[in-house]
């Protein structure tokens, strides 16, 4: 117990720690300035702009840079869809994989183009070497690259004074993929290599155990996925278990460096975001904010699940070292409930344990993180989702004393707040009626309660499953309660059209808002001004992002896993 | 539009080549030098060359004269792994741990609060090539007898086998359950009938 405390503060304090350097770096990078990786990563930039027909200095207002967002992500979903849907014919398919089909290739690819790796297969038995490389791992790239890219354009816009253009969509992706996502997905990946994940073309390996049966073991392409799945906060893992699987996961120490993966960009953004707006101390204020839902997520969730299951504890099992169930040894059950909460804050999705298996309340801390997705959020889409929430809060602090609410000395007027209403609504919207739907769906089946149908647990746990899934989905995250037997049509093409709305919505809305803040003039700021830099709005924040995010979650909350934890003795 | 659509073909062909393609032949080539045998998957090998196992993969073990890893929802299927997804409060989730719970105190002669948790839950990927050395200690008396030797000298050999905690507090105590029971058989010799582990039972 205190030496899992330990490790959960070790890892974080180390986190936070690193993303300032990094912020630093990130920060000259998308400010055009020279950084020592330039001889290597320059000439690679160089060549994907010239091919793409690019000039670097090109400028685009926040309309054209969202056209050749969606534009480029279009083409990214044709040619990965058309390599899964034939991977059966392509090469590097040792194990023989067949195609995919096509409800399920819909919702993969969307899944991944989205940046969510939600994943209704399982990577062993349904994607070749080919497929792995060519579908998952590029996409895991280019669409971190794509929110870091968004989001960098979304500071230069709140940052702006009469400003007409936001920056270049290829550039700014071009240089997070390369200048950013490459040199750390090396270095993670060939910790992970040296670990025990494996790095082969080879077919799965034909083993005979020590009691002569015969094992197969599937492997693969799978430290240099697992490093950039961390890093962009994809989260969709080589194999169907994720990182649970040895290969993904070998030791406690690659949990170590890919618990920071998942964190690392996330953070290091909000100080970029402090360097690129010279505004320290605003940064400050927001990573504060952040950090006081977070610990007190991870806490909470820790203390749920090293406590044990009572249920088993009933029978005189020694509960001491946690509820172990979809757990592995090496990590124990600290580990796994501080990764459950960072994998759901950040629209990771990568797991280290189960979720379906973590106890009830433990189960709710990753929702929540789901429901809010902006405490560091998604590399890129974190910020911009917190912008909406702070834009909210700026006007209701306006309200509260009488001003008009002004953010960075930009008046927010009618149509921001139209925006960021937009933003803000549809990802409740679109978890609770699409799990409305999705219990209907299953109230409809044939003697739903005997056959439990696509439902893995009875009772309120159940529930929490579909719910579950619309959260992930909607969030971007991909992480799922993984009984649900999800590889339906209802479930491929339902979860993948909130996929799509999920991400463009709330990226593109946020571009909107901040080209037109960022087209106002900037007025000096006075004493009477709305200070977003200190404390009190801190706090404000806190408790808009409380309130607004989660309580309209609260019925939901309680009819599943709230339920579920009274009803467990 | 022509041109911007000319744009998202070029670059999405673009990165495609570097970080579907590239980026993996260069770890492909690094693994090939830096680091083979983990690029390959831990592969065990016997000395005549037959492949036993990956050290990372947890394998079945039947026979009293081995150590046993923990339950495995998929039965240790190395080609289609995942966990239970049992709820905590799911019955047949605690139908399982009972059942389990039954046979291990029969098959060790323990007692419930004797047996770690670890025993009788499964892992997230049905593979974990790991135990507790509680877990090891726990069969230690049945391994011995089995093999006709004196106790203490395979609570030595799982001794020797604790991994301890990287830095000394991240992650758990382990014993990896296929190394241990190589090193049985090297130290203590092969036991005699492997083929009569099917009439065994459990």
């Amino acid at each position: 117990m205190t030496t899992e405390c330990i490790a959960v503060a070790v890892a974080i304090l180390f986190t936070i720690g690193t993303s300032i350097p990094l912020g630093h770096y990130m920060a000259r990078v998308f400010t055009g300035e020279r950084t020592w990786l330039e001889p290597v990563l320059g000439p690679v930039e160089r060549l994907i702009l010239r091919l793409t027909g690019v000039a670097p200095n090109l400028q685009q207002d926040w309309k054209q840079y969202s056209v050749s967002l969606v534009v480029s992500n279009v083409f990214m979903w044709l040619a990965t869809w058309t390599i899964v849907t034939l991977q059966q014919y392509l090469p590097l398919n040792p194990d023989h994989i067949a195609n995919m089909e096509p409800t399920l290739a819909f919702n993969s690819v969307s899944s991944f183009t989205t940046n969510t790796n939600l994943q209704h297969y399982s990577g062993e038995t349904g994607l070749s070497y080919l497929s792995q490389i060519g579908f998952a791992t590029f996409l895991q790239f280019v669409t971190a690259a794509t929110g870091i890219a968004a989001c960098v354009a979304v500071i230069r816009g709140i940052g702006g004074n009469r400003l007409q253009h936001v920056g270049n969509f290829y550039v700014d992706t071009t240089r997070a993929a390369v200048r950013v996502l490459l040199p750390l997905a090396f270095v993670v990946g060939l910790i992970l290599l040296w670990q025990g994940s494996p790095m082969t073309f080879e077919p799965a390996a034909k083993a005979t155990t020590v009691e002569g049966a015969e094992q197969t073991i599937a492997r693969g392409v799978v430290a240099p996925m697992v490093a950039i799945k961390q890093l962009g906060t994809n989260g969709g893992g080589y194999f169907g278990p994720n990182s649970t699987h040895p290969y993904e996961n070998p030791t406690p120490l690659s949990d170590f460096v890919e618990q920071w993966s998942i964190l690392i960009i996330p953070m290091a953004m909000i100080w970029t975001l402090g360097h690129m707006l010279r505004r320290r101390r605003f940064a400050a204020v927001v990573f504060a904010t952040m950090l006081a839902l977070y610990v007190p997520m991870v806490t909470f969730g820790v203390a749920m699940d090293v406590r044990g299951n009572p249920a088993i504890a009933a029978m005189g099992v020694d509960q001491s070292t946690g509820s172990m169930e979809g757990k592995e040894v090496r990590f124990g059950s600290g580990l796994s409930a501080l990764w459950s909460v960072s994998t759901t804050v950040t629209s990771n999705g990568s797991v280290n344990a189960m979720h379906d298996s973590l106890m009830p309340l433990g189960g709710l801390m990753p929702l929540m993180g789901m429901w809010l997705n902006n405490i560091f959020g998604g590399v890129g889409v974190g910020f911009i989702n917190m912008l909406i929430f702070i834009i909210v809060a700026v006007f209701i602090a306006g309200m509260m004393i009488g001003r008009t609410p002004e953010f960075l000395g930009k008046k927010v007027e009618a149509k921001e707040m139209k925006l960021a209403s937009l933003a803000l609504l549809w990802h409740p919207l679109s978890i609770l009626i699409g799990t409305a739907i999705a219990c209907y769906v299953w109230s409809i089946t044939a003697d739903p309660n005997a056959a439990l149908a696509w439902l893995k647990n009875p009772g309120p746990h159940g529930f929490s499953e579909m719910l579950y899934e619309w959260s992930s989905a909607t969030a971007n995250n991909g992480s799922g309660f993984e009984g649900l037997g999800d590889n339906t049509p209802f479930w491929n093409i339902g979860t993948g059209v909130a996929m799509l709305l999920g991400r463009y919505i709330p990226i593109i809305a946020p571009l909107a808002l901040a080209g037109i803040l960022g087209a106002k003039p900037t007025a000096p700021e006075t004493a009477g001004s709305l200070r977003a830099d200190s404390g009190t709005f801190g706090f404000t924040l806190w408790a808009v992002i409380v309130i607004l995010g989660l309580l309209m979650f609260m019925p939901v909350a309680v009819l599943g896993p709230i339920a579920e934890h009274l009803a467990l003795r | 539009m022509i041109r911007e659509f000319k744009q998202g073909v070029f670059f999405t062909a673009a990165t495609l080549v570097v970080f579907g393609g590239a980026y993996h032949a260069v770890f492909w080539a690094i693994g090939r030098v830096a680091f083979p045998a983990q690029a390959e998957g831990s592969l065990i090998r016997r000395a005549d060359g037959t492949l036993v196992g990956s050290r990372l993969i947890a394998q079945k073990f039947t026979r009293p004269e081995y150590f046993q890893p923990r339950p495995s929802a998929v039965e240790y299927n190395a080609a289609a792994t995942g966990g239970s997804n049992y709820g905590p409060s799911n019955p047949n989730q605690l139908e399982a741990v009972r059942e389990r719970l039954d046979a291990l105190t029969k098959q060790e002669g323990v007692t419930a609060e004797q047996i770690p948790s670890e025993m009788l839950t499964t892992s997230g990927g049905g593979l974990d090539p790991h135990i507790p050395p509680n877990a090891a200690d726990l069969q230690a008396p049945r391994v011995a007898a089995a093999r006709s030797v004196p106790v203490g000298r395979v609570l030595e050999l799982v001794r020797q086998h604790i991994e301890p905690p990287t830095f000394g507090f991240f992650g758990r105590p382990r014993v990896n359950v296929l190394e241990l029971n190589l090193a049985l058989d090297d130290s203590l010799g092969a036991p005699k009938h492997p083929a009569a582990v099917a009439a065994d039972g459990r």
